[in-house]
Formats: C-alpha cells, structure tokens, sequence
C-alpha cells in the first residue's frame, strides 16, 4: 500500500491552486474585456459628447471641414438597412428552417444544413466584393428599375422608390445584409424547432392538421421565445456588419426618403474614415459613433441571449 | 370539401415557398462561390506567393499580405486560444453554476457576436493610441479577442460532455482537479477542443475590420512586429475598391484564397466533430 508522502501532497495543493487561478483569471479577464471594451469607448469619445451634447445624435450634419458632426444620418442607415435585411431574411430563415426540419429527405439534411451554415463562414469581406461587382449591377439593371416604375408611382410609399437606379445604396446593403444574416436566422429557428417535443407534432397530425398547420399552430407557439431570440440575434449581426455593407452603401452622410440613394451606416463611417481622420474631434465623434453601435448591439445581443436561454431551461425542465 | 382543399392549398403553397427559400440561400452561396472561382483564378499564378504586392497600375503578388495575415493569426491563436481554454475549464469544472459563471458564460456570448469593428476600436484606444504607431501586434491582439470566446464555449461544451465516471475515477485515485483536467479530460476531449480552435481560425482568419486600424497595412516586406503589417483582408478591401485592373484581379485571387482556405477549415472541423461524436456513440 502506498503511503501519503506529505511532501508530495503539499506540492499537488501548490499546483491546484496554480491551476485553479489560472482558470479563473482566464474567466475574469473575459468580463474585464467587456468591461474595457465600454470604458475604452467612452474615454475616446468623450471629447465629441462634451462638445456636442446630446444634440451628436440628432443632428444629421457630419462635416470634417467646420468640425460639426452628428450621427442622425449613420444611425439611420444602420436602422433601415438592418430593417430591411430582417424583412427578407427572417421569413427566408423561417422557410429554410422549415423545408430542413419538416420537408427536407433525411439524406439531404445534413448537406443542405452544412452548406447553409458554410454560407454564414464566409467572411464579412467576401460578400462586400460580391455584392458590390455582381449583386449591384444586377439591382441596378433589373431589380431597381422595376421598384422604380411599379412602386414610385404609388402614394405615401412611393417616395422610398424615387431617383436613379445608382446600384449601390442603402436597398443594396439591405440585401447583401440579408443574405449574410439568413444562415444565423436559419440555423437557430432550425436548432430551435428541433426542440419541439415530437408527441406535441404527432398530436396536431393525429388531428388531421396539414404540415403547414402542425408549423404554425404548434411548432410557431411552443418555440416563440426561440424564434425571436434568432431573429435578435441576426439583428445584432446586421446592425453591427462592417465591411459588406461599407462596400456597397455609397458612403454618404445624408439621410435620403429614398431607398434607391447612397446612405451611410455606423459602422461603415467607422471603418471608411477612420484612418482618413484628421483632429481629434474627427477621431472623437468616430468613437462616439462606436460607442453608439456597442450600446445598441449589446442591448439587442443581450436581449436575444436572454430570450434563448429562457427557452434552454424550459427545455430543460420539461424534457 | 371545399375547405379542405382550400387548406390543402394553403399548405401546399408554404410548403412551395420554404422550398424556394431553400433554393435561394443555396443559390447565393453557389452563386458567390462561382464568382470567386471564375473572377478568381485568372490572378492565380505563382507570382502571387512570391511577389509583393504592387504600386498602382504595377505587376505584383500578395506574398507579403499572405505572410501577414499568417502571422497575425497565428499570433492572435496562440494569445487568444489559452485564454479561451482556460476559462472554458474553469466554467465547466470550477465555476459551473455559481454566479459569476453565469455572468461569464452570458457576456462571452455577447462578445461571441459582438461587432468586430468595436474590437478593432477598443485595441485601437487600448493599443495603438498608447503606443503611439499602427502595429501588427496590435492587429494580433484584436484578432486574439476574437478567439476567446470560440475557444472558451467550445471548450466548455467539449469538457461537460467526458463521461462523469472518468472524472469520478480519477477523483477516486486521489487526484486533485488539476490533475484531472489535464491527464484525463483534455486528453478525452482533445478533438473537441481542436475543432473549437479550427474554427477560431477560420473565424479570425477572415476578418477585415479589426485590423483595418490596428494593424494597418503596408505595401512592402515586413517581419517587424511592431510596424504596421499587409495582410490579406484589408489588401482585398483597398485593391478591390481601386481603379486599377492589376489591384482588382490581385482581389479577386485574394479573395479566392481566402475563402478556400476558410471553407477548408470550416469543413474539417464538422468532419472532426462528426467522426468524434461517431467514435463515441460505437466506441467503448
């Protein structure tokens, strides 16, 4: 039988608690991150928040040479551009996750699973060269003329639909937006009516229900949370999606009723004109449009994550 | 009667429309990679890896931008990816449901999908504003922060999923935890937690905007560190949006190989999980 040396017990104590901070500043360091990522942001633009006040986010002006700047046109770029992106992709994601969980042939189901989840590691900059050399000129030829001529015409919306068909533009990286956030959207409603007990399924066919109706009157309603936990998290994606959109936006700092015309979003400011700036001002009110962009993006991640994990211990209690 | 086939409609026109939505997300994916393929590989050649990149309107290849991107990659792997593992062990085997492990496990998936532009911005007031210059440590270091928190939740994921006896019998031999963790756990669950690092890679490996101002770039042959440094991404983004036809092709060769390369990463790593989930549902 062996015996204890005293010696050696003493050392694997040492080492335990080596190797137990170590893990545990790793973790911390991770809050620490956050942490610095908000105060980093907040000590580099506060320059711009004390000179412009409250008004740096409702003014539209954005002007290097008098050194007046406001984030009314950038914020409004991210918001409609992302909220385009969500009208297309979420009923997309909804349609795929749907043909995979309940129309798909097994044998086709993990290829068609892969290849979409392939589509969301394609990097941001892949699809910005891409839209900006094939998908805008296909817009600009076929899609917008078209938007221009059936739309324009009509009263109240019209508007959204006037000018030349430039291609690029904020309707461009709405698309391109959406076809980078579809896989994200896709995957989780997939994983999320996965999810769904199989009895509550057979129960509604059991009823004599169609596909269509066991989908939306069992599958939608159990797996709610889930679902608009996704599409929050696409969200955080599109409204922080950087090079895609700076490639195909038009970079330009005025707000537009059309949808057709060149706009600008927070983070395609930011990465465009950067390392252009000029005065610590310039450099100031770019940060303070990051700080804007972290503030809305982690609200909107954070709400997605707390609604996912909501269902997790559901799904947990009830399985 | 009526009804029914009115509802049988009704189902059949959704099911009609999940397909085409099936359709045109594989579409666009196809759709992007014949791009890449056919705009692509006219600029293969092998000037591309033995060539710098060029001034306007010049011949030239990529193979200082190739060696950067490398470099920083790796470099923000090996920074990031402990840090990752080792805070994925401590919520999977210390932590567990205390509450601070919550709070971690919460805010790395806030930082999972965080803006990457927000990254480079907080290296930049971090890094380079102390320092003074652009460099390609800086751009390591946003890339470094990028992989944390892949590597921390595939690591927590791999090592909650070894077998609770294994850990019991090494407990049971009078091993402490660490011993544990590192003779039995990252042993058992070493695949898992590659395929986590594989896909840090392919997620750093890609991005543009964190290195856009931390890293710079720089046209000639660098190896300094502490200077800015070419790389891939961001020789994509400027050359790509320039006039000159020699910088547009170089893009397009760029882009090609960077997209295979992470494509390739991609798919390894499924094919790793999928032959270690396939092991232990027949093995032992």
């Amino acid at each position: 039988m062996a015996i204890i040396n005293p010696r050696h017990a003493a050392k694997q104590l040492i080492y335990e608690r080596v190797f137990r901070s170590a893990t545990l500043s790793a973790a911390i360091l991770v809050l620490l991150i956050l942490g610095g990522v908000a105060i980093s942001l907040m000590r580099g633009a506060w320059p711009a928040l004390q000179t412009f006040g409250f008004s740096f986010v409702t003014r539209e002006i954005w002007n290097p040479v008098t050194d007046q700047y406001g984030a009314l046109a950038p914020i409004y770029g991210t918001v409609v551009t992302s909220a385009i992106a969500m009208l297309l992709a979420v009923p997309a994601g909804f349609g795929i996750a749907l043909f995979l969980t309940e129309l798909c042939p097994p044998l086709l189901k993990r290829p068609i699973g892969v290849a979409v989840e392939l589509l969301a590691a394609v990097p941001s900059i892949i699809f910005g060269i891409w839209g900006l050399f094939v998908l805008a000129p296909v817009l600009q030829r076929h899609v917008q003329p078209w938007l221009i001529a059936h739309f324009g015409v009509i009263p109240g919306i019209g508007h959204l639909f006037k000018g030349p068909p430039f291609g690029i533009g904020i309707l461009t990286a709405g698309v391109v937006l959406a076809i980078m956030v579809l896989p994200f959207i896709a995957a989780t409603m997939r994983d999320v009516f996965d999810t769904v007990p199989p009895m509550l399924k057979e129960s509604g066919y059991g009823l004599g229900a169609t596909t269509w109706e066991v989908m939306w009157n069992v599958v939608v309603p159990h797996s709610r949370v889930g679902i608009v936990g996704g599409v929050m998290l696409g969200l955080g994606r599109a409204l922080g999606e950087t090079m895609a959109v700076t490639f195909v936006i038009g970079n330009a700092h005025r707000i537009s009723s059309s949808l057709l015309a060149p706009g600008t979003t927070i983070s395609s400011a930011i990465a465009n004109e950067f390392t252009e700036a000029v005065g610590d001002l310039y450099t100031s009110s770019l940060i303070a449009l990051g700080l804007l962009l972290f503030l809305i993006t982690f609200t909107v991640i954070a709400a997605a994550q707390a609604m996912l994990r909501r269902l997790e211990r559901r799904g947990g209690a009830t399985v | 009667m009526n009804r029914w086939a009115l509802r049988k409609a009704k189902n059949g026109a959704f099911l009609v429309l999940s397909l085409i939505a099936t359709m045109t997300g594989l579409a666009c994916l196809a759709a992007i990679l014949w791009t890449l393929v056919s705009h692509g590989i006219a600029g293969l050649s092998w000037h591309l890896f033995t060539a710098m990149t060029p001034p306007p309107g010049g011949q030239g290849g990529l193979l200082n931008a190739l060696y950067g991107s490398a470099v920083m990659t790796l470099l923000g792997i090996l920074i990031g990816s402990p840090i990752g593992v080792l805070a994925g062990t401590y919520l999977a085997e210390y932590g567990r449901n205390s509450r601070l492990s919550t709070a971690i496990r919460f805010i790395n998936d806030v930082l999972l999908s965080a803006p990457s532009i927000i990254i480079g911005l907080f290296i930049y007031e971090m890094v380079v504003v102390r320092m003074g210059h652009f460099s390609a440590f800086a751009g390591a270091l946003a890339l470094a922060v990028l992989a944390i928190p892949v590597t921390l939740r595939t690591t927590e994921d791999m090592l909650n999923l070894v077998p609770i006896g294994m850990k019991d019998s090494s407990a049971a031999l009078g091993a402490y935890p660490w011993r544990t963790t590192i003779s039995v756990l990252y042993p058992a669950a070493r695949s898992g937690i590659v395929t986590g690092l594989l896909l840090a890679i392919a997620r750093i490996s890609g991005e543009t905007a964190p290195l856009l101002f931390t890293a710079l770039n720089n046209q000639f042959w660098s190896t300094n560190l502490n200077a800015p440094m070419a790389n891939l991404p961001v020789v994509i983004f400027q050359f790509a949006l320039s006039p000159y036809k020699d910088w547009q092709n170089l893009a397009w060769a760029g882009a090609l190989i960077i997209t295979v390369s992470i494509l390739v990463l991609s798919i390894s790593a499924r094919v790793l999980l999928a032959l270690l989930q396939s092991g232990r549902g027949s093995g032992r």
